[in-house]
């Protein structure tokens, strides 16, 4: 029985690796693309476009001044110097914010009132608006202890100390680079196992197959195994890269680390599998592969929470394969998570992983034209 | 000369190379001809004789790299949108959308060549008068027969009708009944229409249809001219023979070795040989000497001609091995056993003189698609050590049938038995006692020739030792050994035959399922074909195979002829004939036979 | 009405149509390109829609006392008047830190046993908050959010004491185009052009290598159709497809979702087209290189979606991305549209955006499309 097997897989292999287009398509592109979306995906703003419109010409209102072009998340790219403006840059995406300081400011300050300072804000995108907005009201709040401070005038009853356990700097990058591994998983296993059931139905190599005496389970291993090892390699390869290049912490176990990959592997396979073993054509098993992935990644958490779903579609993610694996990569690397807290995550995948190994299976020899 | 008997297509040292990597292949090597209008010319060779290409250049669809091609007067490479607009042309696999229906097949041909809306309502009527589509037009062309999707392709290239039509191979996979009809429709044409037409094929018994033939041969013309002159040139050298003491199969085989026999052949209860010269052989005399053998001379054919150049040394053939001694290292074939056999194999018996037990039991057979009854009750029986032959036109049920079998599709009712398992229920175990043979090449084109004998061989669970043998023995067989490291798909096309075929038996098979084996193949690897199937069935194997050749069928000892899902008859060849026999057909060829089955069933 | 007839008649006009009816039946009778084409948009229009949102609602956060009075009441009340914040009030630091690491808590706020009295001090009481950073987004906007908390707790104290405390410097904020931040109303014009690609790109990919490998291309070539002409039905039939899937979408996020559409629908309209022909060309050019389904779809699969999710700005900031990867951007199509359409949508017609943006998608889809015509030859090889 191993030796048929063995076979399968060593001929699938072949099938893979032996034409240099498919196998670049395997190595390069996942590299490449790790790269570039590790330094792509972040919520951290960097030179946030910003102009200063300063109606006063206090010396008080050019420190306040001076903290936002001394901040490196800032960039100010003009001086306004009339209402009419303001509109113009924002609009024309130039500027992201506009920081207004009125005409009393530095005499409201010394005369011990609230200075109003206007924020305007481009809210095309509202999650960059609103990062863009903490960003000024942290700048804001300091610059408001420090007057404190010096002018002498009572402290605050209260201070709030914060501290952020896991990710102390708050980098998102140690966010999304873990998730970027998952779904990078999730493509070339699905590209692997698509198309190819339907693309042996096509050149008609798969009922040479079936009357070998190779049974449907093994001619299931023979098509899972080379995704699934593929996966491992260049999951692992990716693990360095994560660790080395992006120096993302790993702190939790190795091997409940592999265990999630291998779950994982196990049940993007499974999908993929099952998809191929549905597509009478390879261009349906192509469009199939999208209509899988697209909702698998979009719902996976990747980007958004998936706390912040509505129960429904919280409840469609618990066959999404990714969201679990997700879990346990953020968990491993940055919680230092071990098996312990993991059992809620691994099952999962496993179960999908069976289920749908089983059901293409069951295809294989009872989908027939 | 007149405008009109100028040639339509005139090729000078036409010189055609393709390169894929470090491979170049020559498919024409400095090709000239005419060809005369108003007639059919036919263009005879196997597959990879260069016909496509040949076709392909004439169209302007490819560059040549030497040499020039003219079609109708115009430069195929220079003015090849004009040629197009002024030809038709047919290729292999007629780029028919599957998904379109026939009308609205013909609709967007029609379109696309420009014929004006005005005149297409009688266009259409003729089109469909000819070829007999009318019921079928609103029918998706991927749910028609492949016979009808062959005359819609046909439809479809002559919407507008064109001067000269190029038609690729149009009777390839297309049944008999189906083939006729095409020819007939060529032959309209050219009679009523005044078409010109070049049409290639690999059967040989349509050269003799052509007004004039040109023998492609490996990228060469061997030769060109009128069919009968070349038949004619094989006078007195063509014999029919019988005898009554020995099985046809058995003496077959003897005769082919003789020394000065071209060819031998099974036709019914005869063998049809080919001497070398215009004297019987004298060591055919020893060879029949005391067996009651009668020799009578027979008028020759067109295929003999083909036989006895491509036999001629430096006509390139490719390299015709011992099969009689190969198939006796084959340990599937017992050479004891061989000796041992019983004169009269005909029907096949065991050792005892009994009739040989049944392997493949088939009764009732049903199988529907949806409200289509493809299969409508089948009841047959296949003996130990038979050749059993499964015809049937286009859409018959017979390739349904013979995947039922297979265990690639579940029957919808009846009963069905294989070696004494259902093969879609059975256990793997069972189907490491049939071999598989399908219709097109489905080995692994990208994997190498040794990796594909390897792989069938551990799928076949063969290991060790026995593993290495019948590797050795694969590649000595079969001549693989040298095209080892090559990628499958690149083979030529008798070599990936040899390789499908070497897979099926890798693993010593008890019975072979052949699904139209021989489409395309030179008449050489195809003689070369049916001797190591005969060689088996002698050897006990039990053998089921379809095919649209006629002249294949003879060679069975049963055949089973379907129509619209039922057994039309089922026999042995020389009973169908004599069925068919008649005042006006005294003799009727195995085709005939077949057509006239076929024809007054519907 | 005579001249349109006769320019119908014209063969080039006749030849180009013929193929265009092909392509629509084709498309018709695959229920997969439908699927792609018609459901995929809705069915994510729908999850993002509903579904996916960066907006948090109801966080869980841990909330410590160590000594329970009247004074930790009275700050635990004011983050518990948030809708923002669900509050788990737990009575010990470990419980709450085991909390964390299970995940059943994202953030923990913690007060002394000795915050009352601190509080009368002057050097101040500590608040402690612990965020889990691991979603540093999530754990900044949790932040900003006790921190909003904890400033009005200081006012209201402060005037319940009847102490006259004032923030020096006061922060207005006008949020413009999307004044309640709402993240559907930046996601949804973002979607429309990721379906977009889609469509366009992934439905494009495998019709030319199909043609190739069906043996169909054959028998269109020795017709009078020249390539171009092939090219043209194709495009003509994938960019009526394409624009049927915008108008679904764009009525959807107007008038289902209520995303405003304050720019012009025909400059909308007219930055689409250009943006569709742009992935059609796309979607050729994979195609007519390939010459192969099997590889076709690999190079779809990793070339269409995931570079228009990640690298057009449809989630993540260009500007934020380092100088080399915001260059590798400028190779993804959707980048420039994603920029169109939040601009039309939220915005209206800024010429200074939409301008630059449509010329680099008219570049785009000349690139492309110069790509597919210079590589399909009306030849076999």
């Amino acid at each position: 029985m191993w030796t048929r097997i063995l076979a399968l897989i060593v001929k699938e292999f072949l099938a893979l690796l032996k034409d240099p287009r498919s196998r670049s398509v395997l190595v390069v592109p996942p590299l490449i693309q790790l790269i570039v979306f590790g330094y792509a995906a972040s919520f951290e703003l960097k030179e946030i476009p910003f102009a200063v419109y300063n109606q006063d010409r206090g010396a008080i209102s050019r420190d306040f001044e001076a903290t936002f072009v001394g901040a490196p998340a800032f960039r100010r790219v003009a001086t306004i110097t009339d209402d009419s403006q303001i509109a113009p840059l924002i609009d024309s995406r130039q500027a992201m914010l506009v920081v207004r300081i009125g005409q009393r400011f530095s005499a409201d300050l010394l005369s011990g009132d609230s200075a109003p300072v206007q924020l305007i804000v481009d809210g095309r995108n509202s999650n960059t608006a609103m990062i863009a907005t903490n960003y000024v009201n942290s700048i804001v709040n300091r610059f408001n202890e420090d007057w404190i401070e010096a002018r002498g005038q009572p402290e605050m009853p209260a201070r709030l100390e914060v501290r952020a356990w896991f990710n102390p700097n708050l980098d998102s990058h140690w966010y999304f680079i873990p998730g970027i591994i998952g779904m990078l998983a999730l493509v070339t296993t699905i590209m692997v196992t698509a198309m190819t059931v339907a693309r042996e139905r096509e050149q008609g190599t798969f009922d040479q197959l079936l009357v070998t005496p190779l049974r449907p389970g093994e001619i299931l291993l023979g098509k899972a195994l080379p995704g699934f090892l593929i996966g491992m390699v260049q999951g692992t390869v990716i693990l360095l890269i994560t660790v080395l290049w992006f120096e993302v912490p790993l702190r939790g176990s190795l091997t409940a680390l592999y265990a999630g990959l291998a779950l994982f592997l196990l049940s993007g396979v499974g999908v993929g599998l099952l998809i191929s073993s549905l597509a009478v054509t390879q261009q349906q098993g192509l469009l199939g592969a999208f209509m899988f992935m697209v909702p698998a990644i979009t719902l996976s958490g990747f980007a958004t929470p998936i706390a912040n779903m509505p129960e429904f579609v919280q409840a469609v993610t618990l066959i999404d394969p990714l969201r679990y694996f997700l879990i346990i990569l953020r968990k491993v690397f940055l919680e230092g998570a071990g098996f312990d807290v993991l059992t809620a995550q691994l099952w999962p995948m496993a179960l999908i992983g069976t289920c749908s190994l089983a059901l293409a299976s069951w295809l294989f020899r009872h989908r027939m034209y | 000369m007149s405008d009109l008997a100028l040639p339509v297509l005139v090729a000078e040292s036409l010189t055609k190379t393709f390169v894929s990597g470090t491979q170049r292949s020559e498919a024409l090597k400095a090709v000239s001809f005419a060809i005369r209008p108003g007639a059919v010319t036919g263009l005879i060779g196997p597959d990879g004789a260069g016909k496509t290409t040949l076709m392909r250049l004439a169209a302007g669809l490819l560059v040549p790299d030497a040499g020039s091609v003219q079609a109708l007067g115009l430069d195929s490479t220079r003015d090849s949108l004009a040629v197009q607009a002024a030809l038709g042309y047919m290729p292999q696999r007629f780029g028919l959308y599957e998904d379109l229906s026939a009308q609205e097949n013909l609709d967007l041909y029609a379109d696309l060549q420009g014929v004006p809306k005005a005149v297409r309502s009688e266009r259409y009527a003729e089109l469909m008068h000819m070829t007999g589509l009318a019921p079928f037009v609103d029918r998706l062309a991927g749910r028609l027969s492949g016979g009808m999707k062959q005359k819609l392709g046909l439809a479809c290239t002559l919407v507008r009708p064109p001067r000269l039509l190029l038609l690729d191979e149009p009777t390839v996979g297309v049944d008999p009944v189906s083939r006729r009809e095409l020819w007939a429709i060529v032959d309209r044409l050219v009679g009523e229409e005044g078409m010109s037409v070049l049409l290639s094929t690999a059967y040989l018994d349509e050269a003799e249809r052509c007004s004039e033939v040109i023998v492609l041969h490996q990228g060469r013309i061997l030769d060109q001219g009128p069919p009968g002159a070349m038949s004619a040139r094989m006078a007195g050298r063509t014999w029919s023979i019988t005898a009554a003491g020995r099985g046809k199969r058995d003496l077959q085989m003897r005769l082919a070795r003789t020394h000065g026999v071209v060819d031998a052949l099974v036709q019914g209860e005869r063998i049809r040989l080919v001497s070398e010269g215009t004297q019987i052989p004298d060591a055919l005399g020893t060879l029949l000497a005391g067996e009651g053998a009668t020799i009578t001379p027979v008028p020759p054919r067109f295929e003999d001609y083909v036989i006895d150049l491509l036999r001629e040394p430096g006509a390139g053939a490719q390299d015709p091995i011992p099969v009689g001694a190969a198939a006796a290292a084959n340990s599937a074939v017992d050479p004891s056993r061989l000796t041992a056999l019983p004169q009269d194999p005909d029907v096949a018996r065991d050792a005892d003189g009994h009739e040989s037990p049944a392997v493949i039991h088939v009764r009732e057979l049903v199988r529907r698609f949806g409200d289509f009854q493809a299969v409508a009750g089948v009841s047959f029986e296949v003996r130990r050590g038979e050749i059993f032959g499964l015809l049937g036109a286009n859409g018959a049920g017979k390739s349904t049938t013979f995947r039922i079998l297979c265990g690639l599709l579940p029957a919808s009712a009846g009963h069905v038995e294989v070696a004494g398992h259902d093969l879609r229920h059975a256990a793997a175990s069972a189907r490491a006692r049939i071999g598989y043979m399908a219709q097109k090449f489905s080995q692994y084109g990208n994997l190498s020739v040794g990796q594909n004998l390897v792989f069938f061989a551990k799928a076949y669970g063969l290991d060790g030792e026995k593993r290495a043998e019948r590797l050795a023995w694969a590649e000595a067989e079969f001549d693989l050994a040298r095209y080892r490291e090559q990628l499958a798909g690149e083979l030529p096309l008798g070599y990936k035959q040899r390789l499908a075929m070497a897979c099926a038996l890798m693993h010593e098979p008890e019975i072979l399922f052949l699904d139209e084996p021989t489409s395309g193949v030179d008449p050489l690897a195809r003689r070369e074909f049916w001797q190591r199937i005969n060689a088996l069935a002698v050897a006990g194997v039990t053998v089921l195979v379809t095919t649209h050749f006629m002249e294949e069928a003879e060679y069975c000892d049963r055949l089973l002829i379907m129509a619209a899902g039922r057994i039309l008859t089922m026999g042995e060849p020389a009973a169908i004939k004599a069925g068919a026999r008649s005042p006006g057909h005294p003799d009727p060829s195995m085709e005939e036979a077949f057509i006239r089955q076929v024809e007054e069933a519907a | 009405m005579k001249r349109l007839r006769d320019w119908l008649r014209r063969p080039r006009v006749m030849r180009v149509s013929a193929l265009v009816r092909k392509e629509f039946l084709q498309i018709v009778r695959d229920p997969s390109s439908i699927a792609i084409a018609f459901l995929m948009p809705l069915f994510l229009l729908l999850l993002f829609g509903y579904g996916v949102s960066l907006d948090a609602d109801h966080v869980p956060v841990a909330f410590v006392a160590e000594q329970p009075g009247a004074d930790t009441e009275d700050f635990r009340s004011s983050l518990a008047g948030s809708h923002y914040f669900a509050l788990k009030t737990l009575p010990t630091m470990p419980e709450a830190e085991q909390a964390l690491r299970r995940g059943k808590v994202n953030a923990i706020v913690r007060l002394r046993a000795n915050f009352g009295e601190e509080l009368r001090r002057s050097d101040g009481a500590p608040i402690q908050l612990i965020v889990n950073g691991v979603d540093a987004n999530t754990a900044r906007l949790n932040q900003g959010y006790v921190e909003g908390a904890w400033g009005n707790w200081l006012m209201r104290r402060a005037a319940s004491l009847g102490v006259d405390m004032k923030v020096p410097v006061q922060l207005e904020q006008r949020i413009w185009f999307n004044s309640e931040l709402k993240s559907r109303n930046f996601l949804v014009p973002g979607l429309v052009a990721i379906i977009m690609t889609l469509i366009g790109a992934l439905l494009t990919a495998l019709v030319m290598a199909r043609e190739w490998e069906r043996g169909t291309l054959e028998a269109l070539l020795v017709t009078p159709v020249s390539m171009s002409e092939i090219l043209l039905g194709k495009i003509v039939a994938y960019f009526t497809l394409g624009t049927g899937g915008m108008l679904l979408t764009v009525a959807l996020a107007v008038w289902l979702f209520e995303v405003p559409l304050r720019g012009s629908f025909w400059l909308l309209w007219t930055c689409a087209s250009l943006f569709l022909l742009a992935a059609l060309g796309m979607g050729l050019t994979i195609s007519t290189v390939s010459r192969s389904q099997f590889v076709a779809g690999q190079i779809a699969i990793i070339g269409t979606f995931l570079p228009a999710f990640l690298l057009s700005g449809f989630i993540f900031d260009i500007d934020s991305m380092p100088a080399p990867i915001q260059a590798v951007t400028h190779l993804v199509v959707a980048r420039y549209f994603v920029s169109i359409v939040q601009t039309l949508f939220l915005a209206g017609d800024v010429w200074a955006v939409v301008l630059p943006n449509a010329l680099a998608l008219v570049l785009m889809a000349v690139i492309f499309l110069g790509i597919t015509w210079r590589k399909s030859k009306k030849r076999l090889e």
